[in-house]
């Protein structure tokens, strides 16, 4: 093979390992590998209880985050009660699971309405408020959006916000991306091997 | 949220804010430089590359990254203007001569050292490759579409950063063999006819792509869904929105480079008429009235 042609089938393989490399990880229809991709967990914000939390506090647990508020009329509820669901499926195992639901409505959600609203989940379901610098720094870190709607006539609003629950393993890590759709059965298989996994 | 903070970086790049103020810093220094020479270059020159050095950092630092990050079509506007406008009005302004008078005699003596000096313009001719450039304008611009690498670039900061500055710089590097005149681009100079067939083979597959997002019934790039867009517009609005911002204002940068490249060409006949033009007169010199 000449030099040239060496050179040329070289920087095919680059650019092919490239391409690879950059394409997402879909693990069936609604799960993404975002190990990696994904800043690892680190907040600062309240939890239910009024006490200041920070990611430390869920080391050694399987963390599921997710951003909505408790008006939310579908999206947020369907998807916490398929997160319930999976981890009811995990038994005992279940206890090691977190899900930290961040409100992206303070205004309305106060310490109080999170708890009422995170304890219809279960005892693995927190309920984080941040300051506006605290959640400002959050949705940066993770790349997602949310914004008030206009309020209607007896000044009631929808939040637009994110769909994606991001999965963390026991160190911190980001390890996969759930969205909206995926299947109780799915996500407790996924919670089990990383569970297992160090 | 106060107007001033809009102007503040969404994300603040270290790297990013770096490289603008260089690049500022070496224009600045250059034409202070040149006025000390005594040579002047006018208003409009400097005019036109802050205007595109601006519009590319707006784009990449301020609030409109946020948007960028958070809906299709806006995004697909960064990308027009970090891989088209901008370097467009960074080329148009002539700043070579510029910016090799605001570097340092010390950074220049680095840059000539032989081990340096070699395998940048190696680097520098294979980029500027009459069939490298077009093939990299426009593969890059399919890649970063690509849905599974898109969602990618999108989730992850460092390969968002990336895929910007690669943009970018791709499209001074492009635009730089459109629309530099030849005599700016030296011994291995671009004939304008080749420039002009490079010029509509680019436009083309953009055109394809373009109308391929606009007219899918089907939303491709699910990671706005996901992360959430940046105020209630419908998926397909926004796709459709992106696709005809890939197609129509994109393809027609061709065109415009069209102009450039037939203003060159104009700008050369009446030199070498000019040139001529002495000889011509000369029989009519002794001739009798």
């Amino acid at each position: 093979m000449s030099a040239r042609a060496a050179r040329l089938a070289a920087l095919a393989v680059l650019t092919g390992l490239l391409l690879c490399g950059c394409a997402q990880r879909q693990l069936g229809d609604h799960m993404t590998n975002i190990a990696g991709l994904v800043e690892p967990l680190r907040f600062h914000m309240t939890d239910q209880d009024g006490r200041p939390v920070s990611a430390a506090d869920y080391r050694g647990e399987v963390v599921l985050l997710y951003f909505g508020y408790t008006h939310c009329l579908d999206a947020c509820p369907t998807t916490l009660a398929t997160l319930a669901d999976a981890i009811a499926r995990l038994g005992a195992q279940g206890q090691r699971v977190r899900v930290l639901f961040v409100t992206v409505d303070p205004r309305r959600d106060t310490v109080a309405v999170l708890k009422r609203y995170v304890n219809d989940f279960g005892p693995q379901f927190v309920g984080l408020r941040g300051t506006h610098a605290q959640l400002t720094r959050m949705i940066k870190r993770y790349r997602v959006s949310y914004h008030d709607e206009k309020p209607d006539a007896s000044g009631a609003y929808e939040v637009d916000h994110s769909s994606a629950v991001f999965i963390f393993g026991r160190h911190g890590h980001a390890r996969l991306l759930a969205q909206s759709g995926a299947p109780a059965a799915v996500l407790a298989t996924d919670l089990r091997q990383l569970l297992a996994s160090a | 949220m106060r107007f001033a903070a809009y102007l503040l970086p969404w994300q603040f790049s270290p790297t990013t804010c770096a490289l603008f103020a260089l690049a500022l810093m070496l224009y600045l220094r250059g034409w202070a430089v040149l006025r000390g020479e005594s040579i002047h270059i006018g208003w409009a020159r400097p005019s036109v590359f802050l205007l595109g050095l601006t519009l590319n950092y707006a784009v990449l630092q301020t609030h409109f990254d946020y948007l960028a990050q958070h809906m299709f079509w806006i995004h697909r506007l960064q990308h027009l203007i970090l891989h088209h406008i901008g370097p467009t009005l960074l080329v148009l302004s002539a700043p070579v001569p510029v910016l090799r008078a605001g570097i340092p005699d010390p950074a220049w003596r680095v840059l000539s050292v032989r081990g340096v000096r070699v395998p940048l313009t190696r680097l520098w001719r294979a980029l500027q490759h009459p069939f490298i450039a077009p093939v990299l304008f426009v593969g890059l611009i399919y890649f970063w579409l690509i849905p599974s690498v898109h969602f990618t670039a999108m989730l992850d900061q460092r390969r968002y950063l990336l895929m910007n500055w690669s943009m970018l710089i791709d499209g001074i590097l492009f635009w730089w063999l459109m629309l530099a005149p030849r005599e700016a681009q030296g011994a291995s100079a671009l004939g304008y006819g080749v420039r002009c067939i490079i010029l509509t083979a680019v436009a083309l597959p953009q055109i394809v792509l373009g109308a391929y997002i606009a007219l899918t019934t089907q939303p491709l790039y699910s990671i706005y869904a996901v992360c959430g867009r940046a105020w209630a517009i419908s998926p397909m609005l926004d796709q459709q929105l992106g696709g005809l911002l890939t197609w129509i204002p994109a393809a027609m940068m061709s065109a415009v480079g069209g102009i450039v490249v037939l203003h060159h060409v104009l700008a050369e006949d009446r030199q070498a008429d000019a040139a001529q033009a002495p000889r011509a007169a000369q029989p009519s010199v002794g001739a009798p009235a």
